[in-house]
């Protein structure tokens, strides 16, 4: 039965922005959803009654302005982002909290003087940095093997935008860029509360810690991402995570899309070295001239194409990818709002991050290593609820935190260790937000084997594969199919697991996509 | 203090006997024992890490042994993989190059295999024990990417070189020595059939199989039968000229029948470091094995593509050179001039009474342009080399072609 042109594998967002592209470009386009509903790990969820959350991801901060824009997505309901977004703060202990307002600090409140000059300098050059590689996120990689004329100008131009840094700033740029990030902010910095804040962020997602050679790439990733135009800044969507999702769903509904939900796929058909269909857990077979994976390239290559497709060296590289993620998710049902110590009202409402120093955020990462979580965490936290009520019943409070370190692999297992580790974490919310223990009402922790499982993630790696300098550009997810393209004739891959990586980006949907329209698949 | 010292002493004894392999650099084969007393020229030579001889008592009489007698050459050092299981045969099909489907139950195929560009890992030979068991053969070993070749396949796969010991026995008058041995039956083998057949309690594996170009078997068991299997065959071929052989004159004879030897005639994928080494199967003549409708194998994209696109920039031939010095590791010209290719291997055949050799040589020469092609072999005549330009002819492989090694039923002496 050929009733598409092309079948999109997996309604995460990444795949919806890749198939409303499809579309929209003239091609009849059908989404295959495992679960009942779109949006991958970008999804809202009731975790309790009454008390709903983004489920991973729960910070917006790099939607691409071309996806935004390609697929207007203002008007299928995206909110817009009023003014500088929202800040972050660096909790403390002893209730001297550091606020960073705007787009990522443009004003730093609750340093010195020197800090506050110190700081300006730095975020100009991170940000001047992060600008250089910015133009590589809504591109194929380089191709090694001969490139188009387009693309040697690309890579042209990011060799003459680094030479526009002038002959100092590049030899510096050279310098710092795999550098560890501990080691350039005691370069800069003094403040601990300030440098653990960024310290956290430079290795949040993965499996780094902050003197980790190449940490430093984590940071300029996430500042090479921006919110509303401006770089740097986050917000969270009203509604959660989920309402990006639904404006990317109805931009690609409005385009013809038609997805299935609860249609789980069990091989990729393939015929003489080309993909030409899928066929579903049922047995039934759908047939396409172009199928696109947006879900795990591991799960794509090993499970759904299968080795016997493919050459050995090919599959060698996809069984090394290394994605046994080192975050966990959780969400606490609260009765009223936590008060972290020294953190105003419009604080609150921000990014607030327990990451007292880099030295901590090391501390916190050392047992990962060996198969243990961080007996005190670091983690990043976020109260939804604060700015749209109708996350949580009249009163009450939602609690969403990204928590680090937990690894995949733990030693003792997750059964035995998941109780142990939410304690923990409950132990540094408490020395944090005071009593903020006896107002739970309902906890979720997810960790990476929960995200595994709920979410379809091999190793619960919410980037599909670690995103460090070995992983990244023509290496992601492996040489031979960087460029979206497969060795397999007709497939693509268009997930996090691609260039340029996770987060609620859609850009490795819209490279995928322009690379399909491209290459007339 | 004592204490502490001793026990250093014990661990430093351990170590070092543990090291002890430094002390034999080359392993022996199970035949050993039996090669080092006939061995007189003491010219023993690395394969794979054993001791094999390189001649054992006169290379030239050796070489007539194999085409005039019967020669025994030691196989154990050949690297020898067992692969079993329910999908042995879509793992190999998918591994290598040949249609293993096509090959049946007690039948060996000569093959190739290729990584993902297309490059040539090795060749060697597939012997089909049963339906689900085979034995594959190779000069390099491969173990790491045969293991990751069956991920997703329900297939086993051990190396057994050293528990299987192998003998070459070739020559006109090896049938006639294994039917002297009483290895009854053995006069159906045709051409690359196997068969098993009872020896001291066990059992050996014959295969009419050789690198030799003449009448010929290959005979494979287990290294504790190794002895008791030689002497069976030493005593059979007494009064039938029976030699055993070093590689050298064994290197005569592959290359009279055209047989390239990895590593020699071209370099495994594997071990070359430069770029340009590498060989796709078309370019060193196994072109013939590439079977693009059997389904998916390593290289096949590769393959495909390099076809499509003509950017294979070599092709293996055989020469016939004008005189009768051998043009080893000559250089091949066009037109005297320009330089085109490299010459692999060459002898003077003494069978086929033509000087031959084995080159690589870069397209469009070999294919498209075959004329006016010259090499410049280099004498050393008393301290001092005659340089010499010989005209050489592209010619057909095999340079020798005997009718008794496919003839049925083999011939008797």
């Amino acid at each position: 039965m050929t009733s598409s042109d092309a079948i999109v594998i997996g309604g995460g967002h990444n795949g919806l922005v890749c198939a409303a592209l499809l579309a929209r470009a003239g091609r009849k386009v059908t989404v295959l959803e495992a679960g009942s509903e779109t949006g991958g790990a970008a999804r809202s969820e009731e975790f309790s009654p009454g008390f709903r959350v983004s489920s991973i991801a729960h910070v917006l901060n790099r939607l691409h302005p071309d996806v935004v824009a390609s697929l207007d997505l203002e008007k299928h309901g995206l909110q817009t982002l009023v003014g500088g977004g929202m800040p972050s703060v660096a909790l403390s202990e002893k209730g001297e909290p550091l606020t960073l307002r705007g787009a990522y600090g443009e004003v730093l409140v609750g340093a010195s003087a020197s800090e506050q000059a110190a700081w300006q300098e730095l975020r100009a050059q991170l940000f001047r940095y992060a600008g250089i590689l910015k133009p590589m996120l809504s591109r194929r990689p380089p191709d090694l093997n001969g490139m188009a004329l387009g693309e040697t100008l690309a890579l042209g131009q990011v060799a003459l935008a680094l030479k526009r840094l002038g002959k100092e700033d590049m030899r510096d740029f050279l310098r710092v860029i795999l550098m560890n990030v501990a080691d350039l902010l005691d370069e800069q910095l003094e403040d601990d509360r300030l440098k653990g804040l960024l310290a956290f962020d430079a290795t949040l997602g993965s499996h780094l810690g902050p003197r980790s050679p190449t940490s430093l790439l984590g940071l300029y990733y996430r500042l090479a991402g921006e919110a509303g135009g401006l770089p740097g800044a986050q917000m969270m969507p009203k509604g959660g995570m989920g309402s990006v999702v639904a404006a990317i769903g109805s931009a690609a509904g409005a385009a013809g899309v038609s997805i299935r939900a609860d249609t789980v796929v069990d091989k990729i058909l393939v015929e003489n070295g080309r993909a030409v269909g899928v066929e579903l857990a049922g047995g039934e077979q759908l047939r396409a001239a172009t199928i696109v994976s947006a879900i795990n390239p591991a799960t794509t290559f090993l499970d759904l194409v299968g080795p016997r497709e493919l050459d050995t060296g090919f599959v060698r590289k996809v069984s090394h990818i290394r994605m046994k993620g080192d975050a966990a998710k959780l969400h606490l049902a609260l009765d009223r709002p936590p008060e972290f110590l020294g953190v105003d009202a419009a604080g609150h409402r921000g990014r607030l991050v327990i990451a007292p120093s880099p030295n901590h955020v090391e501390r916190a990462f050392n047992p990962s290593k060996y198969g243990e979580f961080s007996p005190e965490p670091v983690m990043e936290i976020t109260l939804p609820s604060l700015a749209d009520s109708s996350l949580a019943p009249d009163g009450a409070c939602v609690l969403s935190a990204v928590v680090q370190y937990a690894p995949y692999a733990l030693r003792e297992g997750w059964t035995k260790g998941k109780p142990k580790f939410q304690k923990a974490i409950l132990a540094q919310l408490e020395k944090f937000a005071p009593g903020i223990g006896k107002t739970i009402r309902h906890a979720e922790l997810l960790t990476p084997a929960d995200i595994e499982a709920r979410y379809r993630m091999p190793g619960g790696h919410w980037h599909h594969g670690e995103l460090q300098a070995d992983q990244m550009l023509m290496s992601r997810p492996v040489f031979g199919a960087d460029g979206y393209d497969t060795p397999i004739a007709g497939l693509y891959l268009c997930g996090a697991g691609s260039h340029p990586g996770g987060g609620v980006s859609g850009a490795p949907g819209l490279n995928a996509a322009r690379r399909i329209i491209a290459m007339k698949g | 203090m004592a204490k502490a010292a001793k026990k250093t002493d014990t661990a430093l004894a351990a170590r070092l006997a543990r090291q002890d392999h430094f002390r034999m650099l080359r392993l022996g084969t199970p035949f050993q024992p039996r090669i080092d007393a006939l061995m007189q020229t003491s010219d023993w030579y690395d394969w794979a890490g054993y001791r094999a001889p390189h001649s054992v008592f006169d290379e030239e009489l050796e070489y007539f042994a194999i085409r005039s007698q019967a020669a025994l050459f030691d196989i154990s050092p050949m690297v020898k993989y067992r692969i079993e299981g329910k999908d042995a045969e879509a793992f190999l099909n998918r591994v290598t190059l040949r249609d293993v489907r096509k090959l049946n139950t007690g039948r060996v195929h000569y093959t190739a295999w290729c990584d993902d560009e297309g490059h040539v890992l090795d060749d060697g030979t597939l012997f089909r024990l049963a339906a689900q068991t085979f034995r594959l053969c190779s000069q390099e070993r491969h173990l790491p990417w045969l293991l990751d070749s069956a991920i997703g396949y329900d297939v086993k796969i051990a190396e057994e070189t050293e528990e299987i010991a192998g003998l070459a026995l070739q020559g006109p008058t090896s049938f006639a020595v294994l039917h002297e041995a009483g290895f009854a039956g053995v006069e159906k083998l045709k051409v690359f059939d196997l068969a098993e057949f009872a020896h001291d309690g066990g059992k050996v594996t014959i295969s009419r199989t050789g690198f030799t170009g003449d009448l010929g078997y290959e005979l494979f068991a287990p290294a504790k039968l190794a002895l008791s299997l030689w002497d069976r065959l030493w005593k059979a071929g007494e009064l039938r000229g029976i030699r055993a052989i070093g590689y050298a004159a064994l290197n005569r004879a592959r290359l009279e029948a055209g047989l390239i030897v990895a590593n020699a005639d071209f370099t495994t994928a594997d071990n070359a470091l430069r770029a340009d080494r590498v060989r796709m199967p078309d370019e060193i003549g196994l072109g013939f094995m590439i079977d693009l409708e059997k389904g998916h194998f390593n290289g096949r994209n590769a393959i495909i593509k390099a076809r499509a696109s003509g950017s294979m920039q070599h092709v293996l031939v055989g020469l016939e050179v004008e005189d009768n010095i051998p043009a080893e590791h000559a250089i091949v010209y066009h037109r005297k001039t320009k330089e085109v290719g490299l010459v692999s291997a060459a002898i003077w055949s003494p069978t086929a009474k033509r000087n031959i050799a084995l080159a690589s040589l870069s397209r469009p020469y070999g294919d498209e342009v075959t004329d006016n092609l010259w090499v410049e072999i280099y004498a050393m005549r008393e301290l001092k080399y005659e340089r010499m330009m010989k005209r050489a002819k592209i010619v057909p492989r095999p340079f020798v072609k005997l009718a008794r090694r496919t003839a049925n039923p083999p011939g008797d002496f």
